[in-house]
């Protein structure tokens, strides 16, 4: 048998239906995105908005208090060398991008996963879309974020947030699943309500495992918001990009640079509040 | 004679999709194992009945898998029971709505876990105040009789720290004060000390008698431990395969069992047969490494230090090589020359496999000198059975 023979249209099926919402939901769209926009644009102008140096401080100080002070030392010399780069405005910018795509993600993300642990339902049904969302090469979700939000921050942001949600979705969940059955039974058994079970037994006692997915998501969302300088997220992938462009290895080492100091400050900085809460005394 | 605090009345529970297939199996007389085999459901608890008395230690005692575990929980349906009925100070449990049934729990039983199942976020305090703070209680007051539950467990000192900081018993202490905060009539305790180590557990059985003394709480207490069940119950109750096959006093239970799997945890039929070394064995005696640059005077020290006679020779592996005492070390170093373990080895002092039957062992015990040291299939020391420890095990046994 040829190919030629059978031509499941998947790709016009997949064009038709992005063809029906972006003529039907366009209040949905708009309302997204304005939602989205909103939130992106008022943190990039108050992290700009603050002096440089003030930011800088702020970062050391919770470096300081959170880690030590080597840890204080790194991020200070990271963060001169950032400055010193003239990539100060592009850094602070994708950190802007990073911090709302995750705050998005795991604003949806808990509570699916929460929803997941709670009904076996949930979870035969997020899985397999969970799965789905990690394996797609993240270049994909470029194209439908793109067409349905245009170019810029914002598509950039909601490509960011699909891709970056599905770790704070699992660890919750797994979290939850996690707390021993003994746990449970004594909040049952001391007459615990659903409500008051989640919020005074499964929450606390899954937190360091919904931690680890909250600094997973929010390194995710660093790789992807680097992709998504590709429809005009801007920041630092910008400069990778151009770098890319223009074959000038230097400005785009210097873009990658700022983009692994960046990862270092924000993987330990999370990190360091996750563990807080496993072996406070 | 003290009135009816709980009555199960033909209490049933069958885990599983299809309860209704194993009812009828269970009319017709088939066993727990033939209704699984058959149907994939499995019988929890069968036709339990029995009453428990306001102010009595009732224990409930039984092989795992005997359904006690199953059975308390459903006196505070943490398990629905599949049929049957639970009875509160006459009350219905089993009938009760979502609301009437947290007021149960939260102000009528309160339960014990094995694993204490304490909230590792919370100071002491808040952990036995947990009841207290689901009930609503404002935090004054809960703190208030959390302190005073603590005080009663001896904990006071202790209210700020975490439960990770506190050692196993002290931690059940805190599970216990948990329960003693709500003021319960009802006390559910779920294995609550076998996790503890002996000394610490009968200690624990202690301090559960002498709160009893002050306020006659009714206390469904399980175990699977007969010396616990002896020493706390006013009455137990003994399980096999989900049903209740006899309840009684202790001496009762003693001096008339209701059959021989009742009969088998008082009288184990011939212990002897049924224990083997390993079980037995004990690691109370000193035990040395033989390696190359440690001396067998430094040997000779530890046996000195700890006024012991003799002790065992190990390799790195914990491979048994033989037994010294202080008279053939005593020799080896005065002999001159490099003094070595091997020729210090009481020769007539033999290791038996850890999988051998206690009758086997018996006279070879009875009439060693020394302790019989006990080692695995592959050799590595696992204890040594004393004349003393052979004696208590016989003993109890009856």
């Amino acid at each position: 048998m040829d190919s030629e023979d059978i031509n499941l249209p998947i790709a016009e099926y997949v064009e038709a239906g992005v063809d029906w919402v972006q003529t039907n939901l366009t209040g949905l769209l708009d309302g997204i995105s304005a939602a989205i926009g909103f939130i992106v644009d008022n943190l990039e102008d108050f992290l700009l908005w603050l002096p440089d140096w003030l930011l800088a401080v702020v970062v050391v100080a919770i470096g300081f208090w959170r880690v030590n002070w080597r840890f204080a030392i790194f991020a200070a010399v990271a963060m001169f060398l950032v400055f010193g780069m003239n990539l100060w405005e592009e850094t602070v910018s994708t950190l802007a991008l990073v911090l709302a795509s995750s705050i998005v993600a795991l604003a949806i993300g808990v509570p699916v996963g929460i929803a997941m642990a709670r009904r076996d339902v949930v979870e035969m049904i997020v899985r397999p879309i969970l799965d789905f969302m990690q394996t797609m090469p993240p270049f994909v979700y470029l194209i439908p974020a793109a067409i349905f939000f245009g170019l810029g921050k914002v598509p950039g942001t909601i490509a960011t947030v699909v891709f970056a949600m599905p770790p704070a979705v699992r660890l919750t969940n797994l979290g939850i699943r996690q707390v021993s059955k003994e746990q449970v039974e004594a909040g049952l058994a001391f007459g615990c309500t659903a409500r008051q079970l989640l919020y005074k037994v499964q929450l606390p006692l899954a937190m360091p495992s919904i931690m680890a997915g909250v600094n997973q998501t929010i390194m995710l969302s660093l790789s992807m918001v680097v992709i998504a300088s590709m429809i005009g997220a801007g920041g630092l992938g910008n400069t990778v990009l151009t770098g890319i462009q223009r074959l000038n290895v230097g400005l785009g080492f210097e873009g990658g640079l700022g983009v692994v100091l960046l990862a270092i400050l924000l993987d330990r900085l999370t990190q360091s509040f996750g563990q807080s809460r496993k072996g406070r005394k | 004679m003290a009135e009816d605090k709980i009555v199960l009345e033909n209490l049933y529970k069958i885990f599983g999709p299809n309860p209704d297939d194993a009812f009828e199996l269970l009319e017709k007389g088939h066993s727990k194992d033939e209704i699984f085999e058959k149907t994939g459901t499995t019988v929890g608890v069968r036709d339990a009945t029995c009453t428990i008395k306001q102010g009595e230690i009732f224990v409930v005692m039984g092989l795992s898998g005997s359904g006690k575990s199953t059975l308390v929980r459903m006196l505070n349906r943490l398990i629905e029971p599949t049929r049957g009925r639970v009875l509160v100070d006459g009350d219905d449990v089993t009938a009760m709505d979502r609301k009437d049934l947290i007021n149960l729990r939260r102000h009528d039983m309160a339960m014990v876990f094995q694993s204490f199942a304490l909230m590792p976020h919370k100071t002491v305090l808040d952990n036995a105040g947990f009841g207290l703070e689901v009930a609503g209680i404002e935090k004054s007051k809960r703190d208030e009789r959390s302190m005073k539950a603590l005080e009663q467990v001896g904990l006071k000192a202790n209210a700020e720290s975490f439960p990770s900081e506190l050692s196993g018993g002290m931690q059940q202490r805190v599970g216990l004060a948990r329960a003693l905060a709500m003021d319960p009539s009802i006390l559910l305790m779920d294995e609550a000390f076998s996790a503890l180590d002996p000394l610490i557990r009968t200690e624990m059985q202690d301090e559960l008698l002498a709160l009893q003394e002050q306020s006659q709480r009714t206390v469904v207490f399980i175990s699977h431990d007969l010396d616990e069940a002896m020493r706390i119950g006013d009455r137990i109750a003994i399980m096999e395969g989900g049903a209740i096959v006899q309840v009684g006093t202790p001496e009762e239970i003693v001096t008339n069992p209701a059959n021989d799997y009742v009969k088998s945890f008082f009288y184990g039929v011939d212990v002897s047969q049924v224990f083997n070394a390993g079980d037995i064995a004990d690691r109370k005696q000193v035990t040395v490494v033989e390696r190359p640059g440690v001396s067998v005077r430094a040997a000779f020290e530890r046996l000195r230090e700890h006024s012991r006679e003799i002790a065992i020779v190990t390799d790195k592996s914990r491979k048994y090589l033989g037994m010294v005492s202080a008279e053939t070390l005593t020799d080896q170093i005065k002999g001159g020359g490099e003094p070595k373990y091997s020729e210090a080895f009481l020769k007539e002092v033999e290791a038996v496999q850890s999988d051998m039957s206690l009758s086997d062992v018996l006279s070879r015990v009875a009439a060693s000198r020394y302790p019989v040291p006990v080692v695995d299939s592959e050799g590595r020391y696992v204890g040594a059975i004393t004349k003393t420890a052979l004696l208590q095990t016989l003993d109890k046994a009856g």
